[in-house]
């Protein structure tokens, strides 16, 4: 009686599962993007970029992203991407170089390797997709800041975790930036991780209010960290005394925007970086590019994109310079992601 | 848990087979059934022997993590040791240890960690194992930001990472050494006096103790089994990754107790078998492995385990029950005594 | 007989004196740290910790244990907040009422697998964390709720104040001062206490174990989605993954305050120490100027030191009492 038991279970569970899958059994090549975790819409809208730019060629689009952001758990989706014999795959790492031997394998076997957004190192990737070049980042952030302060003071950055690869990357021309004399009288007094955790950013936040309280802007090129860091000036009415820049997604920001917690802040479109990815993983495919410095390319509707030298010894492509959010186009861009 | 006396239950085939292990056979055949229907070219001997690579590396845990439970106690803090001893590993290679002299001190690193976890259970035995282990969970972990602070350390000679990916006559090297790992552990559980001392002592702790049983020796010995265990993952995480981190393996020992709780180990303590985690390790494994080569989400794979958990404790519920008042007399007080201690921990 | 030690009349002495030697420490290091502003903070950061710790204390005197909350807190918030989203006209208190309720549901459910099905607690809050988790995924879509979609009225309910003290802490004392009542001079809350310490006898004297074992997590229940519902109006925030491995900081506070794994042993008083203290560690590793790095290896060795100076403290108890011959 209880074998019958589990036995039913079992097939309903089985068949509820099938179901969908044998029902989507499509043919044709497949192209497959993995992001750092689910659950985070800037990421679903990359991922859904990519989709469009791939079903618009005509190809099978498979998007994958783990429930926690780990590189254990990546190694597992790729292991089995790679034994569905995919084309091409698009990496979002949250690792940079804990995905080598996996990619290694993939590359073995005849696939096409690239990474988007967080990048994996040179040797496991034939080229990097940038949303915009990392120096300008930096430089365009601490202008940012400069305005802000109105010239001198001190600032701060609030980070997401210590290992991000991107977040590191631009922390380090950010410091780049801050040494030229132009900004002698800008002093760069913490740096704190949020961990991408909404309470712990929150917490650092305060903390940096509570241990600085002649600061006069809080950068933060973290979309939780920058709405954490929103909600904490707004709360305490700090709106006017302390400025607020960084990276944030429009949606999260719009209310800081508006009250002026936030006078601007920067991004891109995720979607644009997906479909670019896309073209990328295609033309990867057939060839008509390796990977090298001064390869050109058509993006579809973006138009052509050369491949450039990064910053890490590899090669990268850049989608365009970073977008600046502010009061005049807020309400525009905080339904769309 | 049965307070017949095992020599007493009369034997049959159907009492045989309506063990727990068994229905986990079910189960895994079921898995695979599943599988290759979602996927053509599902079964052939190389995703037998390849598939588990992926997700061998914390079945190690499981192994003494199931003499953890049947003693009645938990460990969540291997995950960080997981990740201290790896980290130790690559700073001391990077610092021009030979890498063999590495991955032993990663062994040793390891062991001293779960040789703190039992030294603190058995000096201050006011405190239950979830308290201490939840303590040097984190202090593990920190010690390992202390050393390595946000960096990877990586590039290891190019045979280390033959430990996680290669394979020796055609199976892979991480499977032989689980398998060899796995009848080491099975036969200290069930073919030593070690192991029925487990069982006493997750049976009746004081009772055990006043028998003469040594207690301390062997919670120290299980902790320190556990910690050398969770270094031999770091040994087989480190080599699939190239590089390692402070924050590795976080959440897995979430993932090792449910393989174990699984597996039909009881965590009131004194009842479970070594096969049953065994059977659990593969069933999880390939059960994600399947769903993932038809790309389900995360979120939705989370429901299917979470409901898998949950769904075979309830068969074994059910069905002991009914064992327990069919195997015994008719006397209520039979009934009321096969409940078991599970009942009684509400 | 000489004095007694003032620690056999307080037995949360030890702890106490932890807290405020930590405290002197930090306000040395960082003199910001004992100011109102820093305090009040503290107490709002530390308000849902301790709305939670309150279902969690409950449940760990039964000998149970809840993996679940933090996936609950992630539902009802999720639940509430999408609510909002669409109907911006909504009173704040049925945003609450409809998170409780959320909550309750979960736990109702953990009840029932506990106390009827005699599913062992770790097993079934185990299962029911992933599948509420994997739910919460699936009716948000994935998408987040971000703080122009909630009301004002809604992000209220974190940031508003009332006399004076802000919302949170005021729920916070008003849960606390009524556990306190129910658990120490309400039979059922006396009822809780006799389950955890000896199931068969209480089953044998009558008491109704099942229903208080259904109660104490249909109660945790209730509990997550409050503060689920005030941890998305405090952050006007509601995600996915919110809240992920905060069961975890939940076992600690209540263990911390002195309350027994093993069950029927517990003051509320010890648990407000313990959750405090955990709130201290929050707040102030941020201020003092440490790197980072150090944050987590300082945490888990205050835990370990304040759970160990407990542990003295109750052994020096037992040794004066016993040459007393007070037991």
């Amino acid at each position: 009686m209880q074998k019958l038991f589990t036995r039913g279970a079992l097939l309903g569970l089985s068949l509820a599962i099938a179901a969908p899958a044998v029902a989507h059994a499509a043919s044709g090549d497949k192209y497959a993007i993995v992001f750092k975790n689910t659950g985070n819409p800037y990421g679903d809208r990359q991922m859904g970029g990519f989709k469009a730019g791939i079903e618009e060629q005509g190809f099978q689009a498979i998007l994958r992203a783990p429930d926690q952001p780990t590189a254990e758990a990546q190694i597992q989706i790729l292991e089995q991407l790679i034994s569905q014999k995919v084309k091409a795959i698009c990496i979002v790492g949250n690792d940079r170089d804990a995905l080598q031997p996996v990619l290694t394998k993939a590359k073995k076997q005849g696939i096409k390797v690239f990474s988007l957004d967080s990048g994996v190192n040179p040797a496991s990737r034939l080229t990097h997709v940038n949303q915009a070049d990392s120096e300008k980042i930096g430089r365009t952030l601490v202008e940012a800041a400069y305005d802000m302060a109105g010239g001198s003071g001190e600032i701060a950055i609030l980070s997401a975790t210590s290992q991000a690869t991107n977040q590191n990357l631009w922390i380090e021309f950010m410091k780049k930036e801050l040494a030229k004399p132009k900004f002698a009288n800008l002093k760069l007094v913490k740096i704190a991780y949020g961990d991408d955790l909404r309470d712990k950013s929150v917490s650092e936040a305060e903390g940096l209010l509570q241990s600085y309280p002649n600061l006069k802007v809080i950068i933060a090129p973290t979309t939780v960290g920058i709405a954490a860091a929103g909600k904490v000036l707004t709360d305490k009415g700090l709106g006017g005394k302390v400025f607020l820049t960084g990276l944030g997604l429009p949606s999260e920001m719009a209310t800081y925007i508006e009250n002026g917690v936030c006078p601007y802040m920067f991004l891109w479109n995720p979607i644009d970086v997906g479909y670019l990815g896309a073209y990328v993983a295609t033309a990867l495919t057939s060839g008509k590019i390796t990977g090298a410095v001064g390869q050109k390319f058509k993006a579809g509707r973006l138009g052509e994109y050369t491949i450039t030298k990064a910053p890490d010894g590899g090669t990268e492509v850049l989608l365009g310079p970073p977008f600046k959010f502010d009061k005049s186009n807020i309400a525009d861009w905080k339904a769309v992601y | 848990m049965e307070r017949t006396i095992a020599i007493d239950r009369p034997w049959s085939w159907r009492s045989f087979f309506l063990q727990w292990e068994w229905l986990l056979v079910l189960i895994f055949v079921a898995v695979h059934v599943v599988n290759s229907v979602l996927s053509p070219d599902y079964l052939t001997v190389d995703t037998f022997l390849e598939t588990p690579m992926s997700f061998l590396d914390k079945a190690f845990l499981v192994l003494p993590m199931t003499m953890v439970i049947i003693l009645g106690n938990i460990d969540i803090s291997v995950g960080s040791i997981v990740a201290l001893s790896a980290v130790v590993m690559a700073v001391a290679f990077h610092a021009g240890l030979p890498m063999p002299l590495a991955m032993l001190l990663c062994l040793l690193v390891a062991s001293a960690c779960g040789l703190v976890n039992g030294l603190l259970m058995t000096s201050f035995k006011e405190l239950s194992s979830v308290i201490v282990t939840l303590a040097t969970m984190i202090i593990f972990r920190g010690i390992a930001y202390v050393i390595l602070e946000d960096q990877a350390s990586g590039q290891f000679p190019i045979w280390y990472s033959a430990l996680g990916w290669e394979s020796f006559g055609g199976v892979p090297i991480i499977l032989i050494a689980f398998a060899a790992c796995a009848v080491l552990f099975t036969l200290l559980l069930h073919k030593t006096s070690f192991g029925r001392r487990i069982y006493g002592m997750g049976n009746n702790l004081t009772a055990s103790r006043y028998s003469g049983v040594r207690t301390d020796s062997i919670i120290l010995i299980v902790s320190t089994l556990t910690g050398l265990m969770a270094g031999v993952t770091a040994l087989f995480l480190t080599s699939r990754m190239g590089s390692t981190r402070p924050n590795v393996a976080q959440g897995y020992e979430l993932e090792v107790i449910a393989m174990v709780v699984l597996g039909g180990v009881s965590t009131s303590g004194g009842k479970g078998r070594m096969a049953g985690p065994l059977l659990a390790v593969f069933i999880i494994g390939f059960l994600n492995y399947g769903l993932g080569l038809v790309n389900i989400p995360a979120q939705v794979l989370l429901i299917i385990l979470g409901l898998l958990l949950v769904l075979s404790v309830l068969v074994l519920k059910v069905r002991f029950r009914e064992r327990a008042v069919r195997g015994s007399g008719s006397l209520p007080v039979e009934k009321v005594a096969a409940r078991g201690p599970e009942d009684a921990a509400q | 007989m000489r004095g007694a030690p003032l620690s056999e009349r307080f037995r949360e002495l030890g702890l106490l004196a932890f807290i405020v030697l930590l405290c002197a420490a930090f306000q040395v290091r960082n003199h910001n740290f004992l100011t109102l502003g820093n305090l009040g903070d503290l107490l709002t950061n530390t308000a849902i910790l301790s709305i939670l710790s309150v279902g969690m204390m409950m449940v760990i005197l039964t000998r149970g244990i809840d993996l679940s909350i933090g996936s609950t807190i992630a539902l009802a918030g999720m639940v509430s907040s999408l609510t909002v989203s669409a109907h911006r006209g909504i009173h704040p208190l049925v945003s609450i009422a409809e998170g409780v309720l959320v909550g309750t549901l979960v736990g109702a459910l953990n009840g029932l697998l506990i106390a009827r099905f005699a599913v062992l607690p770790i097993i079934a809050t185990l299962g029911l964390m992933n599948v509420v988790r994997g739910a919460t995924y699936l009716i948000s879509g994935g998408a987040w709720v971000s703080a122009y979609q909630m009301s004002d009225g809604f992000k209220a309910i974190a940031t508003g104040r009332f006399l004076g003290v802000r919302h949170p802490i005021l729920i916070a004392l008003v849960i606390n001062l009524a556990f306190v009542y129910f658990i120490e001079h309400t039979r059922t809350g006396r009822q809780i206490y006799a389950v955890g310490s000896n199931p068969e006898a209480a089953d044998v004297s009558g008491i109704p174990r099942r229903r208080i074992v259904a109660l104490v997590y249909t109660l945790m229940g209730a509990l997550a989605g409050l503060g689920g519902v005030i941890w998305a109006a405090k952050f006007a925030s509601a995600q996915s993954d919110t809240a992920v491995g905060f069961e975890l900081s939940v076992i600690a506070a209540t263990v911390l305050g002195g309350v027994s794994i093993a069950g029927g042993s517990g003051k509320p008083s010890g648990l407000v120490l313990g959750t405090i203290l955990l709130g201290i560690l929050n707040n102030a590793l941020p201020l003092i100027k440490v790197s980072p790095f150090w944050q987590q290896a300082i945490q888990g060795g205050v835990i370990l030191a304040a759970v160990l100076t407990n542990v003295l403290v109750k052994r020096n108890n037992q040794l004066f009492a016993l040459r007393t011959r007070a037991i």
